[in-house]
C-alpha cells in the first residue's frame, strides 16, 4: 500500500518476483492499477487518502475475529498496558483524543500516557506543538518508566483501560461496510485483505508491508504508517524473517540522509536537535530527551561521543563538551515553513543542492515567488534546473506576472558529480549501507558534495582564524581535517566513514554502540553506525556474493544498528527464547552457552541476557530492559501498539479527510486531522471541501506520482535522451467514464484547473483509472505524473503548480498525493488569460485567502 | 530440435560456438524499459523522439534503425466472467496457487496489463541475410545475425524482406542498424546490455537449445496454474523461419503483442517461385515456337 514498487523500485521488484514465484501471494491496495497492480494477485482500488479507513478496517477484523497473535502481543506489545483514566479516545470526544486545545491547534498530552506515569514525556513535556518540533515530537522516544516496566499492566488484556481494549474500541466503528463506503472499494475487499493478512501470520508464516511516499505525502502521512505498525504488531511480524514493514524512498539514499540527517531538527542517529531555553546545558538536555531505560539511556555517551567527533580536543568536561556549540532550534524550519518565511523576506541567502523546489515542491508557484525574495542562491546540479533559471525563464514569466528584470537574486550555479563520479555509501531500507566506487572523474568543473563542503568550510575557518568572537568559536574549532586525494584534492570518504564509526581516545576503533562512553573517551559521528567501520575496516564495503553465504548474506555491506539485518529480531524466538516455529527459526537463546544465537544475523538484544532476566528496579539503559521485551529503543522494551509519545496529533491513527476532499467525514465530527498545518494566504488558498459551498467547483480528486522513465523534478531525466523519448510530455489519466463526462478525447489536451494554477496536459484514458463509488456518490481520479517543467529535452507543465501547502504536524511533509481540482478538454488559456482563468475558478469556489 | 542453419555451425569449424539467444518470458516483465535504455546506451543508438502516442505506456512504437529492443504494453479490458474459474486470481483466491508455485501475472480487476520486450529474432531461416548483396548481413559465430555497418551500403534489400519489421534504414546515414544480440559483448564472454539490466529476469540469454528447455519447464508451469493462454512464440523450428534465436513466452495471441502470427522466411519460396516462372518462361517458349513452327506448317 502507498507504493508503486514495480514502477518506482523496479530493481527491488525482482525480490518481489521471486517471492510469488516462490508462492508468495501479493496484494497491491493503491487508488490506480499500475504496473505494480499488474504484478499483483489482487488489486483493490481505493479512494486516495483513505488509507487509515482501510487499514483500520483490517485492523478491526483481526481484533473483532480474535486473529492477533496472542503470545506475541501479550510479551512483546504494550497491548497489557493500562493507560490513564484521564485518556479520552475519538470515541468520546467525537473525532478529537484528550488533550485539545482549540486556542493553539494542538494537544496536551499528559492524559496519553501509562497509568501511573508522570503526565509527560520524558523531561516534564506537557504540549506536542509542531511549531517547536526540534526536541519535541521527534525527539521524544519515551518516559520514565522505573526499572524499564509500566507500572500497571494486565496480561489477560481484558481490563477496559489496557491498550488492546481501547484499541478494540477505538477501531470498532472501522466495519468492513462503513471502510467500504469511504474506500469507494467492496466490503469483501477488506475481509480479503485482512483474512490474507491473518492467515498469513502467526508462528509457521509472516507477512510484510511495503509502503513509500503514498503513505507519507499526506496530512495523515505518519499516522497511515502507524496503522501499519499496528497491525504488524497485532499479527506477529515484526522482527522476523519475512515480515515488518519496508519503507520504500524516494530517492536512493533517503534513508541515508534521515540516519545522518539533512533534515533541521535532528542530529546523527535520530538525537534531537536543542532547544534554546529548555536545553542551556548537556545534562538538561539528556533528562528531557532520553528516557532513563532502554537504549536511549544512553543518551549521554552519544550525545558526548558526537560532541568529541565534530569538536575533537576542544570538547571537555569542564566546557560541557562543547554542547553549547551545537545550533539550536526555536521553531518550525522545515522546508515549507522556511519557504514561506522566505517569501516574507526573512531570509537572505539559500543553498540549493539536489533539489528543485521551482518543480518539485507543492505550490512551484508559491515556491518562486520566495526564491525571487532571496539575495542570493546557490544551485547545485547536474545541469541548470527550472529553479537555477527561475529568474529568467518559468510559467510565471509566461503569464506576465514577473519579468527577468523585477528579480534581483543574485544566482550561482555550480556543477554537480553524479554519483559515479564520486565514492561514498547508500543506505537502503533495510538500513543497509553499501559502498560504491567511483568509476570515473567529474567533468569540468563538477565536483562532489563532499569535496565542496570541505574546502567551503575550510574557506569560512580562514576567514574566521583571527575572530574573538565567540559565536565563531564552533565553525573554529571543528574538527576539520581528512586526509585528501585525487586531482580535485578531496577529503577521503573512508576517512568521513572512520569518524562516524568512532574510535577511542587512543585511536583505536569501536565495535558497536554499546563502547561509547560520555566520559569524553570515545568519539563516534553517528551512534547507530557505530562499528561500520570495525577493526580499521569499512564494513559497509564488503561485497561477497549472496552465492557464497547464507540467505542473510551478512557479509555483504553493513547495516546499523550492529549491523543487524533484522532489527528488533529477539521477537524471532517465543519469550522463552525458543524459535516460535522451526520454519521460521531465526535468533534463539542457546542454554548450553548462555546466549542468543542466530541464523546468521547478529541479535540486537544483550547477548546474553537471559529470557527470564527481571530488571532491578533502579536498572538504567538496557540493563532495564527485560529478557522478553524485544524493543530495545523503547523504555519498556515493547512494540507500541499505542503512541503514549512522540506524536503531535493523536496516540492511535484515526481517519480524517484530507486538506481537500469531495467528502465528509463519516467517522467523525472532525473533518481533516485538527493538527495538520496549513497556510492559507493569497498564494496558497485552500478549495472547500464537501459539505461547504464551492465545494462543486473543484469536484475531482487529483493525486500526482512518479513513473519509472523518469526521476522525480525531471531534471535528471528530461535531460538525457534515452528517458525523455520514453515519457516525452506532461500527461493525464482518467477514466473513460470521466473523459466522456468532460469531453476529454483520448491522445488531445485537458486543462486541470486548481484555485493555485492552470496546467495542461495530453489526455490518457484508461481503464486502470476506475471511478470508485463513495457515500453513495461516483468519485473521479485525476492522475497525474509531475516530471515536467521548462528545461530539458522534453519539457512540459508541472502538476505541482496545482497543489496547495497542507502538511503532517509531525514530519511536515506535504499532501501531494490527494487534493481536489477541475479538468476541461483543450489547451489551457495563454499569459494573463491563465491567471483570469484561475480567477474565475476562484470567485466561483467562493476561495478567498 | 533442429539448431543448425546452412552458414552456421559448419562454416565456423572450430571456431563455432554453441547458438546464442534470448528467451524474454513476458509474464514476469514489469514494464520498466531498462532494457531499451541498456541496449541504446551500450550501442550508442540514438534518440528517437516521438511525442506522446497515447498508446498505453509505450512511445517508442516499435523496432526499427533507432530502437532495438522495444516495450509493447497491451491494456485488456477483460469481461468479468471471462475467468470463468481458471483464473489465477481465483485459483490464488483459493489458495491452489501456492501448490503451484505461480500466482496471477498482469491481471485484476476486470483489467489486464500485458508487457513484453521485442527484439530482432535472430531467425534461423533470416531473410535479410539471404537477400544482402553486400555480405554486410552474416551469421556470427555464435549463430546470431550481425549487420557490418562498415560494410552495408543501404541498398535496403533487406528491409522489406523481413518478415517482423526489423531491419530498417537510419533516416539521417542511409544504412541499415538493428540488435547484434550484443556481439561485441558476446566476444568478450558477456551477456548483452538488455538481459543484463533486466531487473526480473523477463530476459534470459544464454545457449538456445537450453533456454528451449527452460521454456518449457516455464510454460508448463503456467499452464499448471491455469494459464492457459501461455504459449511459446517462435520457439521450435514449426514455423516458417524454422526457428528464432530470440523467443517469447506470451500471455496472449501474438498479433496482441503486434507480432505477426504466423512469420514466414520471406526467401523461402523463391526457388520455387523462379521454378514456376522458369517452366512458364519454357512453356511460354513452347508454345510460340509451336505457334510459328505450326503457322509456318
Amino acid at each position: 500500500m502507498g507504493s508503486n514498487m514495480a514502477e518506482q523500485h523496479p530493481v527491488g521488484f525482482q525480490w518481489v518476483i521471486e517471492a510469488k514465484e516462490r508462492g508468495a501471494k501479493v496484494i497491491h491496495v493503491d487508488p490506480r492499477f499500475t504496473r505494480t497492480s499488474a504484478m499483483a494477485d489482487r488489486h483493490v482500488s481505493i479512494r486516495a487518502g483513505t488509507d487509515i479507513a482501510f487499514l483500520g478496517g483490517v485492523i478491526n477484523y483481526v481484533l473483532a475475529h480474535r486473529r492477533w497473535f496472542t503470545d506475541y502481543v501479550r510479551h512483546y506489545t504494550n497491548g497489557p498496558v493500562i493507560l490513564k483514566p484521564e485518556f479520552r479516545d475519538t470515541e468520546d470526544e467525537a473525532g478529537f483524543f484528550s488533550g485539545w486545545n482549540p486556542d493553539d491547534g494542538l494537544y496536551g498530552i499528559d492524559t496519553w500516557g501509562y497509568d501511573g506515569t508522570g503526565g509527560e514525556t520524558a523531561g516534564g513535556k506537557t504540549e506536542q506543538t509542531a511549531d517547536v518540533s526540534g526536541d519535541q515530537s521527534q525527539g521524544a522516544h519515551g518516559m520514565d518508566l522505573e526499572g524499564g516496566e509500566p507500572p500497571h499492566y494486565d496480561d489477560t488484556m481484558e481490563h477496559e483501560r489496557c491498550v488492546l481494549q481501547v484499541l478494540t474500541r477505538h477501531f470498532a466503528r472501522y466495519t468492513p461496510e462503513a471502510v467500504a463506503d469511504i474506500c469507494g472499494c467492496a466490503p469483501e475487499d477488506v475481509v480479503a485483505v485482512a483474512e490474507a493478512m491473518a492467515e498469513n501470520s502467526g508462528r509457521e508464516r509472516t507477512s510484510a508491508v511495503v509502503y513509500a511516499v503514498g503513505w507519507t505525502q499526506h496530512t495523515v502521512g505518519v499516522q497511515n504508517i502507524r496503522a501499519a505498525s499496528i497491525l504488524q504488531l497485532l499479527l506477529g511480524n515484526i522482527g522476523r524473517p519475512g515480515g515488518g514493514i519496508l519503507a520504500l524512498r524516494g530517492h536512493a539514499n533517503i534513508q541515508g540522509s534521515t540516519d545522518i540527517p539533512t533534515l533541521y531538527d535532528i542530529l546523527p542517529g535520530y538525537i534531537p536537535m536543542p532547544h534554546p531555553q529548555r536545553n542551556p546545558t548537556l545534562d538538561t538536555f539528556v533528562a528531557e530527551n532520553g528516557p532513563a531505560t532502554g537504549a536511549w539511556g544512553n543518551l549521554r555517551s552519544y550525545m558526548v561521543s558526537l560532541l568529541k567527533a565534530w569538536w575533537g580536543e576542544a570538547a571537555t568536561e569542564d566546557n560541557d563538551y562543547c554542547f553549547g556549540h551545537l545550533p539550536r532550534v526555536d521553531g518550525d524550519h522545515s522546508h515549507y515553513a522556511m519557504m514561506l518565511r522566505m517569501l516574507d523576506g526573512g531570509v537572505q541567502g539559500m543553498l540549493c543542492v539536489g533539489q528543485n523546489p521551482a518543480v518539485g515542491s507543492a505550490n512551484s508557484g508559491l515556491m518562486r515567488a520566495a526564491l525571487a525574495k532571496l539575495d542570493w542562491l546557490v544551485v547545485r546540479d547536474f545541469q541548470p534546473t527550472e529553479t537555477a533559471l527561475f529568474w529568467r525563464d518559468s510559467p510565471d514569466h509566461e503569464d506576465g506576472t514577473v519579468t527577468a528584470q523585477g528579480i534581483d537574486t543574485e544566482v550561482f550555479f555550480l556543477p554537480a558529480a553524479t554519483h559515479v563520479e564520486k565514492d561514498g555509501s547508500f543506505t537502503n531500507t533495510q538500513r543497509l549501507l553499501q559502498w560504491r566506487e567511483k568509476a570515473c572523474e567529474p567533468p569540468g568543473d563538477a565536483r562532489s558534495e563532499t569535496q565542496w563542503i570541505w574546502h567551503l568550510g575550510c574557506i569560512i575557518r580562514e576567514k574566521l582564524a583571527d575572530s574573538e568572537d565567540p559565536r565563531d568559536r564552533p565553525i573554529r574549532e571543528l574538527t576539520w581535517a581528512y586526509p585528501l586525494e585525487g586531482r580535485d584534492a578531496e577529503p577521503d570518504p573512508d576517512a568521513v566513514l572512520a569518524e562516524i564509526s568512532g574510535c577511542r581516545a587512543d585511536g583505536t576503533y569501536l565495535d558497536s554502540y554499546d563502547d561509547l562512553q560520555d566520559d569524553g573517551s570515545t568519539s563516534c559521528g553517528s551512534w547507530i553506525h557505530c562499528g561500520v567501520y570495525k577493526d580499521g575496516v569499512n564494513q559497509s564495503a564488503r561485497k561477497k556474493p549472496g552465492t557464497e553465504q547464507n540467505w542473510i548474506a551478512r557479509e555483504w555491506g553493513w547495516a546499523w544498528p550492529k549491523d543487524t539485518r533484522i532489527i528488533y529480531n529477539r521477537a524471532s524466538a517465543d519469550p522463552d527464547g525458543r524459535p516460535w516455529s522451526e520454519r521460521k527459526r531465526y535468533v534463539w537463546w542457546d542454554e548450553t552457552s548462555g546466549s542468543w544465537t542466530s541464523l546468521g544475523d547478529g541479535p540486537d538484544f544483550p547477548p546474553t541476557k537471559a529470557p527470564d532476566y527481571d530488571p532491578p528496579r533502579d536498572a538504567r539503559g538496557l540493563a532495564a530492559i527485560a529478557g522478553d521485551k524485544p524493543f530495545i529503543l523503547h523504555p519498556d522494551g515493547r512494540g507500541w501498539l499505542y503512541s503514549p509519545t512522540g506524536l503531535t496529533d493523536g496516540p492511535l491513527p484515526a481517519h480524517y479527510e484530507p486538506q481537500e476532499s469531495p467528502f465528509v467525514n463519516a467517522l467523525y465530527g472532525q473533518q481533516q486531522s485538527p493538527t495538520r498545518q496549513t497556510y492559507p494566504r493569497d498564494k496558497n488558498p485552500y478549495h472547500p471541501s464537501d459539505g461547504v459551498a464551492g465545494a462543486d467547483v473543484f469536484p475531482f480528486v487529483l493525486s500526482t506520482y512518479r513513473l519509472t522513465e523518469h526521476h522525480t523534478a525531471g531534471s535528471m531525466s528530461r535531460t538525457v535522451s534515452y528517458l525523455a523519448e520514453l515519457q516525452p510530455e506532461f500527461f493525464c489519466e482518467v477514466s473513460p467514464q470521466l473523459a466522456a463526462e468532460r469531453g476529454l478525447r483520448h491522445g488531445e489536451w485537458a486543462t486541470i484547473v486548481s484555485a493555485r494554477n492552470a496546467v495542461e496536459a495530453r489526455v490518457m484514458v484508461t481503464d486502470r483509472i476506475k471511478p470508485l463509488r463513495v457515500q453513495g456518490r461516483v468519485m473521479h481520479l485525476v492522475g497525474a505524473p509531475y516530471h515536467w517543467g521548462g528545461v530539458g529535452i522534453v519539457t512540459g507543465d508541472s502538476a505541482n503548480e496545482l497543489l496547495p501547502l497542507s502538511l503532517d504536524s509531525n514530519v511536515h511533509i506535504s499532501e501531494y498525493k490527494v487534493s481536489t481540482c477541475d479538468i476541461q478538454a483543450g489547451r489551457r488559456p495563454r499569459g494573463p488569460a491563465r491567471v483570469a482563468l484561475v480567477d474565475s475558478y476562484r470567485r466561483r469556489a467562493g476561495v478567498r485567502e | 530440435m533442429k539448431l543448425e542453419v546452412h552458414t552456421w555451425p559448419a562454416t565456423y569449424g572450430e571456431q563455432a560456438q554453441p547458438r546464442m539467444g534470448f528467451f524474454t518470458d513476458t509474464s514476469i516483465c514489469i514494464g520498466c524499459k531498462a532494457c531499451e535504455v541498456a541496449c541504446k546506451e551500450w550501442n550508442h543508438v540514438p534518440m528517437q523522439l516521438q511525442g506522446f502516442t497515447g498508446n498505453s505506456y509505450d512511445n517508442s512504437v516499435d523496432l526499427g534503425a533507432d530502437r532495438w529492443r522495444h516495450v509493447a504494453f497491451v491494456e485488456q479490458r477483460l469481461p468479468a466472467d471471462a475467468t470463468d474459474g481458471g483464473s489465477l486470481v481465483q485459483i490464488a483466491e483459493r489458495g491452489a496457487a501456492i501448490d503451484a508455485g505461480v500466482q496471477t501475472y498482469q491481471e485484476g480487476d476486470g483489467v489486464r496489463w500485458l508487457m513484453a520486450s521485442d527484439v530482432c529474432k535472430h531467425c534461423t531461416d533470416a531473410a535479410c541475410l539471404e537477400v544482402c548483396p553486400t555480405g554486410s548481413l552474416f551469421r556470427t559465430e555464435f549463430g546470431t545475425v550481425v549487420v557490418q555497418e562498415d560494410v552495408c551500403n543501404g541498398c535496403g534489400y533487406c528491409v522489406p524482406a523481413c518478415p517482423f519489421g526489423v531491419l530498417d534504414k537510419r533516416e539521417d546515414d542511409g544504412r541499415v542498424w538493428k540488435c547484434t544480440l550484443c556481439y561485441d559483448r558476446l566476444r568478450d564472454d558477456q551477456e548483452p546490455a538488455c538481459a543484463q539490466a533486466c531487473p526480473t529476469n523477463s530476459i534470459q540469454f544464454g545457449e538456445l537449445d537450453e533456454l528451449r528447455e527452460r521454456a518449457d519447464r516455464r510454460l508448463a508451469r503456467l499452464r499448471d496454474a491455469g494459464q492457459d493462454q501461455a504459449r511459446l512464440y517462435l520457439a521450435d523450428e514449426d514455423n516458417g523461419i524454422h526457428g528464432a534465436g530470440a523467443f517469447f513466452l506470451l500471455l496472449d495471441e501474438p498479433e496482441v503483442y503486434g507480432l505477426p502470427p504466423d512469420p514466414v522466411d520471406t526467401v523461402r519460396d523463391l526457388g520455387s517461385i523462379w521454378a514456376a516462372a522458369g517452366a512458364a518462361a519454357l512453356a511460354l517458349g513452347a508454345g510460340l515456337a509451336a505457334a510459328v513452327l505450326g503457322g509456318r506448317g
